[in-house]
């Protein structure tokens, strides 16, 4: 009941609480505190905090790839921004399979979720060790393959070398 | 000091309404669903991102950069799922992904494109 993964949640719904409300009146504080108590005690009942439900193993290796992730999305926007406003839409729609070696669901979840939000590349279908991507451009979907991406969310779950 | 906030916050929502505006465009410009999809991705990302970091400034350090800064989180985590959502729709609604030219009902399946991004 009290493991490090219980006591996180509650500190991540009591800070979410305090800063979403914002009025720090006893009475508001103490309710605040006792609805999240009970939130944690009936998802602990439901038996889903787990390093699927609340995966706080992955924090500091995530505060690593995030801003990678970021750049990522600010290089393919500008990318899309371009053949979007390109006079002859120079466009070269592909798709195919693209490998994913991560172990964990949140790590395959997690490497999906980024290519659908680098513009220019989508996750169709996901299978346990490879997802179907549409990519804008031939060259989008090459970088994909080339696996750079997924190497990267390899190392955030903690498989990679 | 103000004024140097001021400006950027209003280049930063000058831009994300651009790109939102861009985005718009590629919906109507690329040719079929999947290629859609992408341009709506840049409405999800790129634009609500720097429309909010715009607002962000604007209120400066406050509960309600906290709240913006929350409103983008959530945004980050079910933009993609959403445009997941749709694509595998798509995809098992009998459309193929690697048709390269128009759709053939190109009139009737806009509205069904458009996520009102």
């Amino acid at each position: 009941m009290f493991s490090p993964r219980t006591l996180s949640l509650f500190a991540v719904l009591y800070g979410t609480w305090l800063l979403l409300s914002g009025i720090w009146e006893p009475f508001l504080m103490i309710s605040g505190a006792v609805a999240c108590l009970l939130v944690v005690v009936i998802a602990h009942r439901m038996d889903v905090i787990d390093g699927e439900g609340h995966p706080i193993g992955l924090t500091w290796r995530a505060l690593l790839y995030y801003p990678w992730l970021f750049w990522q999305i600010v290089l393919s926007n500008i990318q899309v921004l371009r053949l979007v406003l390109h006079p002859r839409l120079p466009i070269s729609p592909v798709s195919g399979w693209v490998a994913a070696g991560q172990r964990s669901s949140v790590g395959l979840v997690t490497f999906a979720n980024s290519i659908t939000l680098t513009p220019g590349t989508m996750a169709l279908t996901v299978m346990e060790d490879r997802i179907h991507v549409h990519a804008l451009t031939q060259g989008g979907f090459d970088d994909l393959v080339a696996g750079e991406m997924n190497r990267r969310v390899c190392q955030m779950e903690g498989t990679g070398s | 000091m103000n004024l140097a906030i001021d400006i950027a916050s209003w280049l930063l929502l000058a831009a994300g309404g651009s790109l939102m505006v861009v985005s718009g465009l590629g919906l109507v410009r690329l040719p079929n669903v999947f290629a859609r999809l992408h341009a709506a991705g840049l409405a999800d990302t790129g634009g609500s991102a720097l429309l909010l970091l715009g607002m962000a400034l604007q209120a400066g350090w406050s509960l309600v950069t906290v709240k913006l800064v929350l409103i983008g989180i959530f945004l980050f985590f079910t933009a993609p799922t959403a445009g997941h959502a749709l694509a595998h729709a798509a995809l098992l609604g009998g459309i193929s992904p690697d048709d390269k030219g128009e759709s053939e009902d190109d009139d009737e399946d806009d509205s069904p494109d458009g996520r009102g991004g």
